[in-house]
Formats: C-alpha cells, structure tokens, sequence
C-alpha cells in the first residue's frame, strides 16, 4: 500500500512540474510537449490507483502467469507496441511517398507537411517500430540465454513505458515543428534527456540480468545487444550536446558547427544504422534464425571475429555521407576506405545466419518464417555490398543526394530490419500468451510475398530514379552547356514516386496482415486452413524405404 | 585459432570485460577522425566576409528548420563542373562555420540552396512560398502560405543570440544588447539600419514579404534565403585560383 501511495504521488509530482513548465513555457511548442508529458503522468497516476480493478480486463493479454519463471510482461507489450507503431510508420511512409507524387497531398497545412512528416516517418520506423522490436527481443532473449529472469521489474516497466513517453514527445514535437533538424536525431533538448534517463535504465536492467546468469558464457547474441546499448548511448550523448536559448523552451543550438557538426552529426547517423538497426537486429538473428531452424549456430569463431570486427569497422564509416564536401579529404577518405572494408564483416555475418540453415535448407519450402529470415539475411548481404559500393567516392559523386541513397536505405531497412523483426514477431506471439501456433501460417505466406513484391517495386524503382536523376544533374549537350534545368529531373521522378508508392502500399498491405494475424494470436483463435505444402506423390511407385534392406539381404 | 577462442572465453564469461572492451572498440572510430577536426587549423580556411547572421536572418533559419527544409535541399555545392555551373562556386567550410546546427543536407528532391541569395527576386521567393507551381509548373513543393499570415514571434532574440554565444559564435555584448533591435529594423523600410550594417556587413535590409505594415515569418524566412551564399565575394578571389 505504502509503494502504491508512493508510486502514485511521485507520478503526480511529475505532473504538477510538467503542468507548471507548460504553463510558464516560453513557446507554444514547449507548452503542448509539457502538456502532454503532464497528461502521459497523469495517465501513469490514475492507472497506478486503478491497478487492482484493472486486472481483470488486462489478464490475458497485457499480464499472464510467468512461463518457465521468466518475466515477460514488458516483452509483451513492447511486441504490441511494436506492431502498432510499424502500421504508423508504414502508413507515413505511404503517406509522404504520394506527397511526392501528387503535392496536393501537402494540404497546404504546416502539420501535414512532407517537411514535418519525414522525420515522423523515419522516427517511428526505427525508433519506434525498431526500438520496441529490440526492447522486446532483447528482453526475451537475455533471460532465455542467461536461465535468469530480468532483474528489476520495476525498472523494466519503466523503460518500456518511459520509451513510449519518448516516441510520443519526439512525434508529436515534429508535427509542431519543434525539431533539431539533425536527421535521425531530430528530437529536441529535453526529449534528448529523457531519452538518456530512459537508456540508462534499459542498460541496467539488460546488464543486471546478464550478471545474474546461471550460464557461464553469455551467448554472442547478448554481445551484440550489449555492445548496441552502449553505443547508442555515446552516440546519442555526445551528437546532441546542445544548449538551450531557454529552459523553459524548446529550441536550443547544437554545441558544434559546420563541419564539426557535420561529421558528428554522421558519425551518429550512421552509427544509428551500424548499431541499432544492424548490431541489435544481429543479435536476433544469432537467437531466433537458430531457435527457429533447430540448428546451432553455424560457426562459434566466425561469431567471434564476426562481432569485434563488425563494431570496430562501423564506426569510422560516418565519413562517406559527407564524400565532396568541404570535409577535410583525409577524413572523408578514412571513411571510404573504412566503408569498403566494412563489406567483410557484414557478409561474415550473413553467412554465419545463412549457413546455420545447413541441413535444415527443407524448411525455406515449407515455413515461411525461415524463408522471412532467409530473405531478411539475404537483403542484409545486398544492401551491406551496395553500402560500401555508394561509399566508393566516384560512384557516390553520382548517387549523392539522388533517390538511389533512398532505394539503398529501403532494401536494407524494408529487407533486413523488417523481414526479420517480422519473422521474430511471429516467433514470440504463440510463445509470449502460450498459445499452441500463429493463427494463420498461410497468412505469414502472404505477408511474405507482398512485403518481398514490395520492396522489388520500391528497390527498382529508386535505383532507377536516383541514376536517372544523378545523370541527368551532370549531362552536358554539345554546345557544351548543361542539358536539362533541375525541374526537368523533377518532372522525370514522377512516374517513378507513382511506383515507389505502390510498392509502399504492397509492403503495407503485408503489414495490414501482420497485425490481424497476430492479433488473433493473441486472443488465442487459430484459422483452420490447409497445411502448407501438399508435396505431390505418387502412392503406388511410393515404397516405404524399409522394404529395401531386405531386398538387399535377399539377393 | 583455437587459441583464440579459448583466449575469448574469459571476456564472454566477464559482462564487464565485455562491455569495456565493447566500449573502447567502438570509441576509436570516433576519436581519430572527429577530435582531430577540433585542432587541426586547416579544417576550416579563413574565409573574408564570413560572419555571423543577424536576429531576422537567424529567426528565418529556424523557420527553415522548423519546416524541415533540410528534408528537401541541400546547402552544399560539391566541386563538380556541372554542380558549380549549376549553383555556383563549391562550398567552403567557412561558410557554414557559424551553422549550428550544419544544414548541408543529405538529398536533392529539390535544388541546392548554398547560393540561392540574390539569385531571385523577393517577389519571386513570397509568390514561390506561397504556390510553388504557380511559378515552377513541375515543382512538387508543398505551399508555405501559412507563414505570410503569421507575425514573426521569434522570441527574445537576445537569448537566442546568447545561446549561440556559448557555443562559440563571436556576437559582441553589443549585438546581443540590441538583438531586438536590430531584428525589427532589418525588416523596416524606414527604419536606420547604419548600426545594423556596421554590426552585420552586406546585410540586405528592407521589407521582405511585400507587406510592409507587419513583420511575418515571410519576411524572415526570405531574408534568410536572399543572404545565402552572399557573403564571400568570390569575383575577387578567382584571379587567384586561375594562376598555375
């Protein structure tokens, strides 16, 4: 009773703070955040009061009795928070893909700008749908591979909670325009430190737990999580150091400029991809392709060289984002070199994924999970090749700044990071409420093809309009003057957005499925429907293998 | 090899090990190729003319920010024929060595706007902000109409000023006393702009938005795109690159 009392009344201390900073804020923009951190409290506070009575809708779905003593409520929720943030993030992508088509889409209202949607696009798919993807995975996994449940529960919900918070603030902030206009990073001061109040906790609770292990290795998955923990934590510390014009407001003035600025404002961005959407979703790939194949691991040492080469190498990429610039040439030439070398380790990591399918190569025919995982694994090698091939300086002086960095991203993040977070879904749902299987297998099948259709159309078609427009930009006639204004290669996209789009709305409609699919999970039905595969057979020329030795014997 | 993996066995049986060691792997990157940019003179060249923007040009870069025009256009001219053809002389890192944040860009769908300043008129930028296929039939912009309705409530632009102060920006006590000032009379076609001037060198003052009864983020969001690339007369400097 008394934490009851405590819990409530530090929520609503929160809220009284929150509600006095809206109320003296120093812009609009500030007010509407604090607001809604005050109401988010509030919301905190009220549940905390009404816990008892709640208990009875929530069982079943957000709470069910521990499976084999592990604590999986926050990974539940992160699971359901994932799948609902991706549909938003799809749905803006979708969105901001016809903006560009058809600007009418704009609506003429500062809120539904592309300006202002973009990053609400890229935030919720890698930050939101991403990072409740790894919250959840992380959580499963460290307590699977330690035989330890997750120390501190308490702050374990916090962090799911608190990371919501975070996802909330910064949306809702780039819908108002409050944004440090860092790509990737765009969340402002505040957002910024309660996002690393946030990680701080997630730290402890993931490495709390591994040190109450009952193995006495941690299994190399962790290794990846663990070493995606910490970076990010730099990363984010050091890129938005900043200082506010007002503490009471939301702009504040990033502490670096120009080209120091530059560099580590992609020294963070690409260290975002090199460390949350790649070591993180490494690290479910090294438990949940295996899990899921029933095969170990396809090389312990490969692993190894795998892990500490991949996090060293990353880092010094940051540099080919910035190829032609007024970067000083030594760092921009660190940074291609580092970028090509970095090709290695991703392909050795591909191939520990692919080749722990030895022996089990049957099930890319018959479970579409494995064959999402195959897919992600084989997305994740095309996209590491063409990576460090746009870093080759003279081939990023044509794809520079085109829709081909676009396309590049999209197999990697459409390819990769969502066939495997996809694939890790459907592994946790029938796990995570204890039912028998997904509601539907044949569903995950349609998923499957719409989202691979989908990224065919997208990849395509970006490739094609980021060539296009980098030839066009630099195409001399003979007169010796430049042939085509920069409106001509904007007319020129056009029928290329139309098909971007529909490879957008494929890889959603995949999603749609998704979400139903797993849903139905969750409520515990399951869809009578035909197995899979029906491998056709002829049942007179069929003889059992047994009958052979003995044939064998009689001769 | 084998005595690598029994080598590593201790650091993977030791989250602390493994997390230090994580930790130290993942720093290097950063240290040799950031820190040195901190020191290293050479980074950025001296370039004449740079200096830091005024109150309304500033108020016009964080409507530029705010907006996300980054999303959208770059602010970095690579030394590419066609590139300076296009936009003009490639960018030089002392042009954007009072950005903070930098705003190079990282996409295309619309033109480079290192250089974008004095290219069009006023006139042009308002009815483009307005309706951009009014003017560009193919431009798939969205329309900006909502900022000529809107007085510019920057804020007290002397804590804006301040602000930048502590990250390094050379604003005298001076500026900063008069950051209010200075920000209304920039945009005031009646206004004495011999201190603004003197304070801020090729700072174009006059009304912006062709509205002179009121100081809307209009005004400031051109003004910030008219001095874009002014500031460095490159004429002079050209002889001396031709020279071998």
């Amino acid at each position: 009773m008394t934490e009851l009392t405590i819990r409530a009344g530090v929520f609503l201390g929160v809220a009284f703070l929150a509600f006095l900073a809206s109320a003296y804020a120093a812009d609009s923009g500030f007010a509407v955040q604090m607001a809604i951190t005050c109401m988010a409290a509030l919301i905190g506070c009220w549940v905390t009061l009404g816990r008892a009575d709640y208990a009875g809708i929530a069982r079943g779905v957000l709470h069910i009795p521990d499976l084999d003593g592990y604590d999986d409520d926050p990974v539940r929720w992160s699971v359901i928070a994932a799948v609902f943030w991706g549909m938003a993030g799809f749905l803006a992508g979708l969105y901001i893909a016809l903006q560009l088509a058809f600007p009418v889409l704009n609506l003429g209202l500062e809120w539904t700008s592309f300006g202002r949607l973009r990053p609400l696009h890229t935030s919720a798919v890698i930050f939101a749908f991403g990072g409740n993807v790894l919250i959840a995975t992380s959580f499963y996994v460290v307590q699977r591979t330690c035989r330890a449940r997750l120390v501190l529960p308490g702050l374990a919900r916090f962090v799911f909670w608190g990371y919501q918070l975070f996802i909330v603030l910064a949306a809702t902030g780039y819908l108002l325009g409050i944004t440090e206009a860092r790509e990737y990073a765009e969340p402002e001061w505040y957002v910024d430190l309660w996002l690393t109040i946030v990680w701080v906790a997630y730290g402890a609770v993931f490495i709390g737990t591994i040190l109450k292990r009952r193995e006495p290795h941690i299994y190399v998955a962790n290794w990846f999580y663990l070493a995606f923990i910490i970076t990010i934590a730099m990363l984010h510390i050091v890129n938005n150091l900043s200082v506010p014009v007002s503490w009471l407001g939301s702009k504040s003035y990033s502490a670096f400029a120009g080209v120091q600025d530059a560099l580590t404002q992609w020294w963070y961005g690409h260290n975002a991809v090199g460390f949350f959407l790649t070591a993180g979703f490494l690290a479910m790939m090294y438990y949940f392709v295996p899990k899921q194949a029933g095969r170990p691991i396809y090389s312990y040492r490969l692993s190894i060289i795998h892990f500490w080469s991949l996090i060293f190498l990353y880092i010094w990429a940051g540099p080919h984002h910035l190829l032609f610039t007024a970067l000083p040439d030594w760092a921009q030439t660190l940074g291609m070199v580092f970028s090509v070398m970095l090709w290695m380790p991703s392909w050795g990591g591909m191939i520990n994924g692919l080749m722990t399918l030895n022996g089990a190569w049957d099930k890319v025919r018959t479970d579409p999970i494995i064959r999402m995982m195959v897919m992600a694994l084989a997305f994740y090698g095309m996209s590491t090749f063409e990576g460090p091939m746009l870093s080759i300086k003279s081939v990023n002086s044509l794809s520079h700044y085109t829709d081909w960095t676009i396309g590049h991203v999209h197999s990697g993040a459409l390819g990769w990071n969502g066939m495997i977070s996809f694939a890790a879904i459907y592994y946790l749902a029938p796990r995570l409420w204890n039912r028998q299987r997904l509601y539907s297998l044949r569903m995950v099948n349609w998923h499957f093809w719409l989202a691979t259709l989908g990224i065919v159309f997208y990849g395509s078609s970006m490739w094609v309009a980021g060539i296009m427009q980098g030839l066009m930009w630099r195409e001399y006639g003979h007169d010796g003057y430049l042939v085509y204004a920069f409106a001509d290669t904007v007319k020129a996209m056009h029928p290329l957005y139309i098909i971007r789009a529909v490879g957008g709305l494929l890889y959603l409609a995949g999603a749609v499925i998704m979400t139903v699919n797993v849903w139905r999970t969750i409520l515990g039905h399951s869809r009578t429907e035909a197995p899979m595969t029906e491998t056709l057979h002829d049942a007179e020329r069929d003889r059992p293998i047994g009958r052979v030795p003995q044939a064998i014997a009689a001769e | 090899m084998t005595t690598l993996a029994e080598k590593h066995k201790r650091i993977e049986r030791n989250v602390t090990l493994l997390g230090v060691l994580s930790l130290v792997v993942v720093a290097i990157g950063g240290i040799v190729e950031i820190a040195p940019l901190f020191w290293i003179d050479n980074t950025i060249e001296k370039v004449e003319g740079v200096r830091p923007y005024t109150p309304l040009e500033l108020a016009g870069r964080n409507i530029y920010i705010r907006e996300g025009c980054y999303n959208c256009h770059s602010q970095m001219i690579r030394p590419f024929r066609d590139e300076v053809e296009r936009y003009g002389h490639y960018s030089l890192a002392a042009e954007s060595m009072y950005d903070h944040p930098f705003q190079w860009g990282s996409k295309r769908t619309g033109p480079d706007l290192a250089r974008v300043g004095k290219r069009y008129s006023d006139e042009w930028h308002v009815q483009h902000l307005k309706d951009p296929r009014s003017v560009v039939p193919e431009s798939i912009m969205p329309s900006y109409i909502f900022l000529a309705d809107r007085d510019l409530k920057p804020g007290d632009m002397a804590a804006h000023l301040n602000a930048l102060r502590d990250v390094g920006v050379p604003y005298t006590d001076e500026a900063v006393k008069e950051a209010n000032a200075d920000l209304a009379a920039q945009a005031d076609p009646d206004a004495d702009t011999k201190a603004l001037m003197a304070r801020y060198p090729k700072a174009q003052a006059r009304d912006f938005d062709g509205n002179p009864d009121r100081l809307t983020e209009m005004d400031a969001l051109v003004a910030y795109l008219q001095m874009l690339g002014t500031l460095v007369d490159f004429d002079s400097a050209a002889p001396q690159e031709t020279v071998k």
